[in-house]
């Protein structure tokens, strides 16, 4: 298929696997901070062609699994609520709450819907004047201009049936959380390519230089990854620390201005919890005033939903790149896709499905990353 | 799709009946004429019309294979199909994946109270051009109505019948070590087919459903002697759950090579869209072939001379006796396992 093939390319990815075995001379750690990029290593096997001394940690950038469990909780009671259908993106229908997830609000007669984008959601709304529309808004920078355009337009029609259950989250805060940490053992990054590519990065050039580490901004496909990579052990062995763009092709330095100038209107920064991590200082996105009618939690008075996390579960670590998956003691026994206990197994972005996906057993021939 | 000889408007009074009431369920004249006018008129052959309680009829010699299937796809007519040519080759090709002859199918109306009259009328009317190309005939059957909203429109079951003329066993036990592993043609499309319909999503091009019967890709196969150890159809879960299943059956390793497995670029463009893998997702004209591995080259050409089975191509082999698993050697050269999905596939957030 054209725009992908090219970067799937196997003989091009073998020539850089190999070019990143002759430069390595001592152990790395580089952190793919996105969930698509995680999904992709394990997917195509690329860590397969990298050296025993490059480990690679999946970072938290799976927003299905960072999304915390009171938000969840509160879209399970919003979703339950007669004449309310609550829409989302697909892959948080699986997510568990504390107690159950949406597809089992859905099976006991909760209208709840996938929908594509926030703006089908919209359109629901304008179509169904006697029900309450509610998005459930997650991801980072990718997904939020899309919330942001869909709640402006709802402000412009005047909507009254339409409002967003917001857990937006910013990628710079996460990594200097991650940075700031004392036992951080991540010596590079790569940024993710399709926040960039909205938010370009221009706010990454003060982490690089605070923390002495190298920042690419990745693709998603085997040859961006394996090049990004490359990128960063070329800094790495040269003690470099800066920030570089593999994903040209798609990201600008200042990004997306129209899309960055949407946010800023409907947007405001806020602190976030991160399930898993915990709360970071202005880490979030939420609603300005100006659009607090659209605000869910608002309208439906949803504020005091407040719950903790199971214990068994040690996506946190996971998230934060200090264990593998199979570290976890739940891994696999308590915790399968089937029956997650955290949302790192829920998504097919978390690194615990991923793993448990295409990793489970030794016999798959796989080479171990840790 | 109608014969020359068959008249394709309902012959049923359509200003008296337009849509299907419970009446038409109730045992009363109405079902009777419903009966009669449609299904009676559209699947009309000589068991059939004895109107008995139940067919009878007497089988060609050999083993016989059984199957059953309900459909229940939303929406009733799709691009290259229906649920009722879907309820006949589904079922169909069931039988032919024991490598039986299907012969007879009977079946089962759920409908919903309020379906349009024109619309059964036009399920059945592809059900019975569907029947007459797999050369099986409908010898019974039921109808039911159920009160609005309480179904889907339509839901249709049907049981069949087939003849196993040969003396092997076409069961997963008979995998084996080094077997060839064939896969009767591209991947993916009844599934995206569906989705695309039921989402409004627009391509440059349709995808149509693949539905299609492949008994005949299968009785040819036989017929020429190619040795099948086990077939198993690519429905719902698609090439992996179906090759998981066979692992876990049979106790074996099957490895298979990503770049080998045909997907057409339309098919492999909306799943990367939408974040779906076209291994999981279903077909409705399919099959993955376990054979001996001296008889794969024969296979495959016996294959392609069929409209199904064109680009059939082979993409694995059984590696060994072992934990079961199925591994994928992706198009980079890496490997890594092939899982059955957890669940339906969600579209990815992004």
């Amino acid at each position: 298929m054209k725009y992908l093939d090219e970067y799937r390319d196997g003989d091009l990815a073998k020539k850089l696997g190999v070019e990143i075995h002759r430069l390595t001379t001592r152990p790395w750690n580089i952190m793919e901070v996105c969930g698509g990029q995680t999904h992709a290593i394990v997917k195509f096997g690329i860590d397969e062609l990298l050296p025993k001394q490059i480990t690679l940690i999946h970072g938290p950038g799976c927003p299905v699994c960072v999304t915390p469990l009171e938000v969840i909780d509160k879209a399970l009671a919003l979703a339950a609520k007669p004449g309310v259908i609550f829409t989302s993106f697909g892959d948080m229908l699986r997510v568990p709450g504390s107690t159950t997830d949406l597809l089992a609000v859905k099976a006991k007669g909760g209208d709840v819907r996938i929908v594509y984008s926030p703006l089908d959601a919209l359109k629901l709304a304008e179509q169904n004047p006697a029900k309450q529309v509610v998005f459930l808004g997650v991801g980072f920078e990718t997904t939020a201009p899309a919330t942001a355009m869909a709640v402006f337009q709802a402000a412009q029609k005047r909507l009254k049936n339409f409002s967003m259950l917001i857990s937006h989250v910013l990628v710079p805060p996460a990594i200097e959380a991650l940075m700031s940490s004392p036992d951080c053992r991540v010596q590079a990054f790569l940024a993710a390519g399709h926040v960039c590519a909205v938010m370009g990065y221009e706010e990454y050039p003060p982490l690089a230089e605070k923390y002495h580490v190298p920042i690419v901004v990745t693709g998603f496909e085997p040859l961006d990854i394996l090049q990004g990579i490359l990128m960063c052990v070329q800094q790495l062995e040269a003690g470099r620390a800066e920030v570089e763009n593999q994903y040209a092709r798609a990201v600008r330095r200042e990004g997306n201005r129209p899309a960055q100038r949407l946010m800023h209107e409907v947007f405001q920064v806020v602190p976030r919890k991160w399930r898993g991590v915990g709360e970071i200082p202005a880490s979030g996105l939420g609603l300005r005033a100006d659009y607090a009618a659209f605000d869910a939690e608002k309208k439906f008075g949803l504020a005091d939903i407040q719950v903790d996390e199971p214990a068994d579960c040690l996506s946190g670590l996971v998230l934060r790149g200090q264990i593998k998956p199979q570290a976890c003691p739940a891994f696999g026994h308590k915790c399968t896709p089937e029956h997650p206990l955290g949302a790192t197994m829920v998504s097919s972005e978390g690194a615990c499905a991923a793993y448990h996906r295409y990793r489970r057993h030794n016999a798959a021939e796989t080479t171990d990353i840790k | 799709m109608t014969t020359p000889d068959f008249k394709a408007t309902c012959p049923l009074p359509m200003q008296q009946y337009p849509h299907v009431l419970m009446a038409h369920g109730g045992g009363g004249k109405l079902m009777h004429q419903l009966l009669e006018n449609v299904f009676g008129k559209a699947f009309s052959n000589p068991i059939l019309d004895t109107q008995h309680d139940s067919a009878q009829f007497t089988m060609p010699p050999g083993r016989l294979a059984m199957t059953t299937d309900s459909y229940v796809v939303q929406p009733l007519f799709f691009p290259g199909g229906d649920i009722g040519s879907m309820a006949v080759h589904g079922t169909v090709n069931d039988l032919a994946m024991s490598g039986a002859r299907p012969i007879y199918l009977s079946c089962a109306f759920i409908i919903e109270e309020g379906l349009p009259m024109e619309t059964l009328w036009r399920v059945v009317v592809s059900m019975r051009a569907a029947a007459k190309k797999c050369g099986v005939q409908i010898v019974t059957g039921d109808t039911k109505v159920v009160d609005k909203g309480k179904g889907d429109g339509l839901f249709i079951n049907t049981t069949g019948l087939g003849v196993i003329e040969h003396a092997w066993h076409i069961n997963p036990q008979n995998v084996g070590s080094g077997d060839a592993v064939i896969v009767s043609g591209d991947l993916g499309r009844h599934g995206m087919a569906i989705m695309a319909v039921r989402e409004g999503l627009q391509f440059e091009s349709t995808i149509e459903s693949d539905s299609a019967p492949v008994h005949e890709i299968v009785l040819a196969l036989l017929k020429a002697g190619v040795k099948i150890h086990c077939l198993r159809d690519l429905t719902r879960g698609g090439l992996a759950s179906a090759l998981n299943e066979i692992a876990g059956s049979a106790g074996v390793k099957i490895a298979i090579d990503e770049p080998l497995i045909p997907v057409r670029e339309d098919v492999h463009a909306a799943c990367e869209m939408l974040g779906l893998d076209p291994l999981l997702v279903a077909n409705e004209g399919r099959f993955v072939a376990f054979i001996a591995a001296r008889d794969a080259a024969r296979a495959l050409e016996i294959m392609r001379r069929h409209t199904g089975g064109k680009r059939a191509a082979l993409i694995g082999s059984v590696a060994e006796f072992s934990h079961p698993l199925v591994t994928l050697r992706s198009v980079i050269g890496a490997s890594r396992i092939l899982d059955m999905p957890s669940g339906e596939q969600l579209p990815r957030i992004c």
